[in-house]
């Protein structure tokens, strides 16, 4: 159980969970060392977003063991799961900046609601951490007048307002053009080495995590079944993680979700 | 035939068991707002904010909707009243009407419909674009944080709205009885400070509106928490809660009337 | 900026809401009225008081001089009794007759005093001695009846 000697920052060892009937994820084993960049992949609905939440505590696992910190995170009260997360951090698909505030007032948000600082030393780190992600300049801006790309990195800036240890990132890759793309990658490791944090990325975008991350697991299915550094994972013979990289239509992941037999289907219909 | 009603039974039971469900998830909501509340206390001006946002934006609303239902009533009770030769009776009846039952009760849905469905769209547009979660995973209750201020500003702001709104209106009565119809000033006001009793009638106006407000803030905050995270869940949120606040409203008008008047 | 404008609309918003609350109680309702000056209290025994009150006024010539306290039923002689909150301006002398009066055709009831002739006035405490019932509704609609009959045939 005295999992602080642990090296690894969060495992899961043999997680199930399931939403009501429906089996979202059976026998998952994950780790995430001190210091690294994992990447989480998989296609939608295997079951990625999920692991995330239960990372962050806010599903409950059906069986398994997870702990983060070495803290065994679903026997965790809500006191302190929240001494928990204040160590980690997470970073939402679309930003999930509060609308009603400006970007400074996004910033500083976890830094008044958690410390005590004054109003003069806020405003400086939030500059510094806006600094960081390039958008001093906006600190003015309401979320509504950023773009897609901006308003991902000013939930970077405020997603490493604390300096969390650990930074999970939900598809922070979805929907942007190639350099707002490109500067998020780049930002992630950056922040990551800076901060000496662990960071989870969950993503399908593989050409971009291929050249950032230093460990990729591959979910299909509820399951891990595929895993390795960037260079196993593209020199990799395994039929399933070919497809999934080089983006092939077909392969072991049908283009036909499973369903009766084509022509029973048509023919079927008109007996009915 | 039987599979029939048998299917028609069974979907009036899942209706119902759904509902019975749903009034135990949103009880137990209340009871957590009502827990989480120390930071919109304790942290005044987050509640501010939203006393704000539910009362001073209804505010245009409230007072020309009360001075057209008190000019109406002027007009109209006059009219009544001086068949039976007893106008002096009108200050009477525009200040009961308004401060029993219209006060309240208009100014409760009105309420319903410009702040409480603000609220419910609000915190809805914040579930679907995941800044609830985000809060939460901040260490943030977002229940404490931005569920229970707007609670505490609709219930703050509803009386205080519905107070106005009975204000206007007997300001409107006067406009419409003495100003322009030319009832007698004097009795206007006297017969009125004579009928109109402190605890009977304000006191219980007053208590009225508390409750309303209590009720359509709770049902407000429970249908944007609760709703699908998703546009169109926001937008059936938001039209749930104006449908099922008047109701409430109106039930709830009617089981304080039988109860402060009843006997 | 935007904070300051924030307050400075609730603070209006709230200085509106209690002066429309203060205005119901005081201007609408009879809270504010006449403030009785170190008052003092009276009672009387009605046969019928129709339907007085607690808290409706006390006139004398028109003048509010004080407010119905309680009312209660005498278990010995099924009276009803009202005990009077009186201003202590006023004093009354011990004949003083006491009337249960209508404000118009169908106002509200009200209390009226009609001052006697003599030397002594009514201590506080004391009781009024000389007392009318109300008119009861039947009995009005009747007299109202009559007048208006007759008014008609006058003219």
């Amino acid at each position: 159980m005295n999992a602080s000697v642990s090296p690894s920052l969060v495992e899961l060892r043999d997680l199930h969970f399931a939403y009501g009937q429906r089996d979202v994820l059976h026998g998952v084993n994950l780790t995430v060392p001190r210091g690294k960049v994992v990447a989480i992949m998989g296609g939608s609905g295997s079951g990625k977003t999920t692991l995330m939440r239960l990372i962050g505590g806010q599903l409950l696992p059906r069986s398994g063991s997870l702990s983060v910190c070495g803290q065994d995170v679903p026997a965790l009260g809500r006191k302190d799961l929240y001494a928990l997360r204040r160590r980690m951090s997470m970073l939402f698909q679309f930003g999930a900046l509060f609308t009603d505030m400006s970007v400074f007032d996004n910033v500083a948000f976890p830094m008044r609601e958690h410390t005590e600082l004054s109003e003069p030393v806020i405003h400086d780190l939030v500059l510094m951490k806006l600094h960081a992600v390039g958008l001093r300049g906006a600190a003015s801006l309401m979320p509504r007048e950023l773009s897609g790309g901006m308003a991902r990195r000013v939930a970077l800036a405020r997603a490493v307002a604390l300096d969390p240890e650990l930074m999970i990132y939900d598809e922070p890759f979805t929907g942007l053009d190639p350099i707002s793309l490109g500067v998020i990658g780049q930002l992630i490791r950056r922040l990551n080495d800076a901060l000496g944090a662990s960071s989870i990325v969950v993503t399908h975008d593989v050409q971009e995590s291929l050249q950032m991350v230093d460990y990729i697991y591959f979910l299909s299915a509820g399951k891990v079944v595929a895993e390795g550094t960037p260079d196993e994972i593209r020199t990799s013979t395994d039929p399933w993680v070919h497809q999934f990289v080089w983006g092939e239509a077909d392969g072991p992941v049908p283009f036909q979700i499973p369903a009766e037999p084509y022509e029973q289907a048509l023919l079927g219909a008109g007996d009915a | 035939m039987l599979d029939a009603v048998s299917c028609f039974l069974r979907a009036i039971g899942a209706r119902l068991i759904n509902a019975i469900l749903r009034l135990g998830f949103a009880a137990r909501f209340f009871c957590m707002v009502l827990a989480l509340s120390g930071t919109s206390l304790k942290r005044f001006r987050l509640t501010l904010r939203e006393i704000h946002f539910a009362g001073v934006l209804s505010l245009v609303i409230i007072v020309v909707s009360g001075l057209f239902v008190g000019m109406v009533l002027g007009l109209q009770g006059y009219e009544t009243l001086v068949r039976s030769g007893s106008e002096e009776a009108l200050g009477v009846l525009v200040a009961l009407s308004l401060v029993r039952e219209l006060g309240p009760v208009v100014a409760g849905l009105l309420f319903a419909s410009r702040a409480g469905s603000a609220i419910t769209a609000e915190i809805g547009l914040m579930k679907a674009t995941e800044q609830l979660d985000a809060m939460d995973m901040m260490a943030v209750n977002p229940i404490a944080r931005v569920v229970a201020p707007r609670f505490w500003g609709g219930v703050l702001s509803m009386p205080l709205l519905a107070a106005l709104f009975s204000a206007m209106g007997i300001f409107g009565g006067y406009l419409v009885g003495v100003v322009l119809i030319g009832a007698d000033e004097g009795s206007f006001w006297s017969q009125m400070q004579a009928s109109v009793d402190f605890q009977e009638d304000i006191l219980n106006g007053v208590i009225k509106s508390v409750v309303f407000g209590v009720a359509v803030s709770w049902i407000a905050v429970f249908e944007g928490y609760d709703c699908e995270p998703t546009a169109e869940g926001v937008s059936r949120a938001t039209t749930r809660t104006v449908v099922t606040s008047s109701l409430a409203i109106l039930g709830l008008d009617f089981v304080l009337t039988s109860l402060m008047f009843g006997s | 900026m935007k904070r300051a404008s924030i307050d400075i609309w609730v603070g209006i918003f709230v200085v509106l809401g209690v002066l429309a609350l203060l205005f119901l109680s005081m201007r609408v309702g009879n809270l504010g009225g006449t403030k009785l000056q170190d008052p003092y209290s009276l009672q009387a025994h009605f046969d019928n008081i129709g339907g007085l009150k607690v808290r409706t006024p006390v006139k004398s010539a028109g003048v509010v001089v004080g407010r119905i306290e309680s009312i209660a039923l005498d278990p010995q002689n099924y009276q009803a009794v009202v005990s009077l909150n009186m201003d202590g301006r006023y004093r009354f002398p011990r004949d003083t007759f006491a009337t249960i009066n209508t404000s118009g055709l169908l106002g509200e009831q009200y209390i009226g005093l009609e001052p006697g002739g003599d030397e002594e006035v009514l201590a506080p405490g004391a009781e009024i001695r000389k007392t009318q019932s109300a008119v009861v509704l039947e009995k009005l609609i009747s007299q109202f009846m009559f007048n208006t009959a007759e008014g008609g045939s006058s003219k």
